[in-house]
């Protein structure tokens, strides 16, 4: 069956036209990317767990396992919700269905999705399908490698201070960070609420746009959601003539950008410019130095308080005391991880009386003047752009014993987070062998313009993105 | 530092979590270091600024107070590590 077609290259609009055509059918190419997965997926572990072919009438697709799957176990890369086996779809889920796609199984992810490199699974890490002594980057580096392996022709993540982005910069694929609002959260695992969003990744722009449409728009399950303002358009042009690109001079001035990343930025400023886009520095004068800072006040904040449901009485495992509240806390002990243990006890003490105003309060009052820099630089323009990853994909082990080192592999995802924006990464270039992503920020609802940016880079740059070991 | 040992435990108790003795001390020096880190928030004055709690400009969304079905009890309880009837069992609250 593996014969039929060839994953590992196949772009989800490919595969779509071969299944409309009727060479292929949606069984024969589920059981392909099952193929593939059992190929490559013991040394990888980009899925928790896969799914038989179920009479869907298109493609498959692969989903982070914070997204609720009715009757297939969902565990958000968390022991305490082993076993959890949901009793109702998410929206995306739904939509997906709709849409006729079929779920190929559930991707790893750092435990209730906070990390940046997938490390921080109960289940074990992912392998950068790159080099498996690397990491995919996190938190949603099980789609990103199944994506980048030919495991799944694109698949869902959810991102809140870059889950969906970063490690599609690792990885070599397209990332959607949507607007806030724009996509359902509804059957979501909640992390931080203000900040969630589910996002797109598959291996060119124009099918994460594609994605993107098919999931996005207002669900009265979910009262944040929107409707969007102007209809996804598939991008065609190959030129960027008038698009206004702003270059922040405060996140090009970071040392931490390794000097191969900060090469493949620049070279992409370039390719932009040539593309007929008009290039200028513009400044964020807060948001890189206070980002940070002010997101992991923020996140563990309402992390603390979306992860006080977990107490061992309606869903989940529970470890047994002699009395209720022993019960709980015993539960939470033994089935929480470390991260998200620190990012509770931190959230917990930002959130608590006599340290709420300097911590919590101050953090929003922050966030108040992410909002304004960002909305004063689209004044002048449609698009701004900074590397994704101040990184290439890091050793196993490298940043795990420290929690500071983790966090700043964000630095330059956080910001516009923060602002509801949404971000695009495109693969731009390699260092050191491995890919680099270009990050493409525009304002709430500009997706269009990010669609048009990333598609006109894609095709002027023709990068080969399947590892080259998998070749 | 900036959290003491006996600070964490408080927090501890808040957060609901039974730590060793081993997570307390690794947490103490942990959330010392992050807390040093996060706390460059009050470098700036921001008596005048007003907090984002959101990020987009929505108005508050209605929906008609109308009964629809909701969950079969059967599911609702089928996760549960310990159910009785129709009920969540847990143990005695002392």
């Amino acid at each position: 069956m593996s014969a039929v077609v060839d994953t590992l290259r196949l772009t989800a609009e490919e595969a779509l036209a071969l299944v409309e055509r009727g060479d292929v059918s949606p069984a024969e190419l589920h059981a392909a990317y099952l193929d593939a997965i059992g190929e490559r997926d013991a040394e990888l572990h980009a899925y928790l767990r896969t799914v038989e072919y179920d009479g869907a009438t298109s493609i498959p697709i692969a989903l982070k396992d914070v997204i609720s799957t009715k009757g297939l176990e969902t565990t958000a890369g968390s022991r305490i919700l082993e076993g959890y086996v949901p009793v109702f779809d998410a929206t995306v889920t739904s939509r997906c269905r709709q849409a006729g796609l079929s779920v190929l199984g559930k991707t790893n992810t750092d435990e209730f999705a906070m990390g940046s490199s997938t490390e921080n699974s109960a289940y074990g890490p992912s392998r950068n399908p790159w080099d498996p002594a690397r990491v995919p980057g996190g938190s949603g580096g099980g789609t990103a490698a199944a994506v980048s392996a030919g495991l799944a022709p694109w698949g869902l993540g959810s991102d809140t201070g870059g889950s969906v982005k970063q490690p599609s910069a690792l990885c070599g694929n397209v990332g959607l960070r949507p607007t806030y609002g724009t996509v359902s959260r509804y059957g979501i695992v909640a992390f931080a609420s203000s900040l969630d969003q589910v996002g797109p990744v598959a291996k060119t722009v124009r099918d994460v746009a594609l994605l993107y449409r098919i999931v996005s728009g207002r669900d009265p399950a979910d009262s944040t959601t929107v409707e969007l303002s102007e209809p996804v358009e598939l991008p065609t042009s190959e030129r960027l003539d008038g698009l206004r690109v702003g270059v922040p001079r405060q996140a090009v001035a970071l040392e931490a950008i390794e000097p191969g990343v900060r090469a493949a930025f620049h070279s992409s400023l370039a390719l932009l410019g040539e593309l007929g886009a008009e290039l200028d520095e513009c400044d964020l004068p807060l948001s890189f130095d206070y980002g940070m800072p002010c997101y992991y006040l923020i996140a563990p904040a309402e992390a603390s308080s979306n992860l006080a449901r977990y107490d061992g009485v309606r869903y989940g495992r529970r470890s047994d005391g002699a009395t209720y509240r022993e019960t709980v806390e015993r539960t939470r002990d033994d089935g929480f991880g470390d991260e998200p243990k620190r990012r509770i006890m931190l959230g917990t003490y930002a959130l608590s009386a006599g340290y709420y105003d300097a911590y919590y309060g101050q953090a929003q009052k922050v966030r108040t003047l992410l909002v304004r820099e960002h909305a004063a630089a689209f004044e002048r323009f449609d698009v701004l752009a900074t590397p994704t990853s101040p990184t290439v994909a890091f050793p196993l082990g490298d940043k795990a014993a420290d929690p500071l080192a983790m966090y700043a592999c964000d630095l330059l995802t956080i910001p516009s987070c923060l602002a509801g924006l949404p971000g695009l990464s495109v693969p731009c270039g390699f260092s050191e062998g491995l890919p680099v992503g270009l990050q493409l920020v525009g304002p709430q609802f500009g997706e269009n313009a990010l669609f048009r940016a990333g598609h006109a880079v894609e095709r002027a740059l023709e990068l080969d993105l399947v590892p080259e070991r998998l070749r | 530092m900036a959290i003491s040992r006996d600070q964490v435990l408080y927090v501890a108790k808040l957060a609901r979590l039974e730590l060793g003795e081993d997570e307390l001390e690794r947490l103490t020096s942990e959330l010392g270091a992050i807390l040093d880190a996060v706390s460059k928030v009050s470098e700036l004055d921001l008596a005048d600024v007003p907090p984002t709690s959101h990020p987009l400009a929505v108005v508050n969304a209605w929906a008609a107070d109308e009964p629809r079905d909701s969950l079969p009890l059967e599911d609702v309880v089928r996760n549960a590590p310990a159910v009785e009837g129709r009920m969540f069992r847990v143990p005695p609250t002392t």
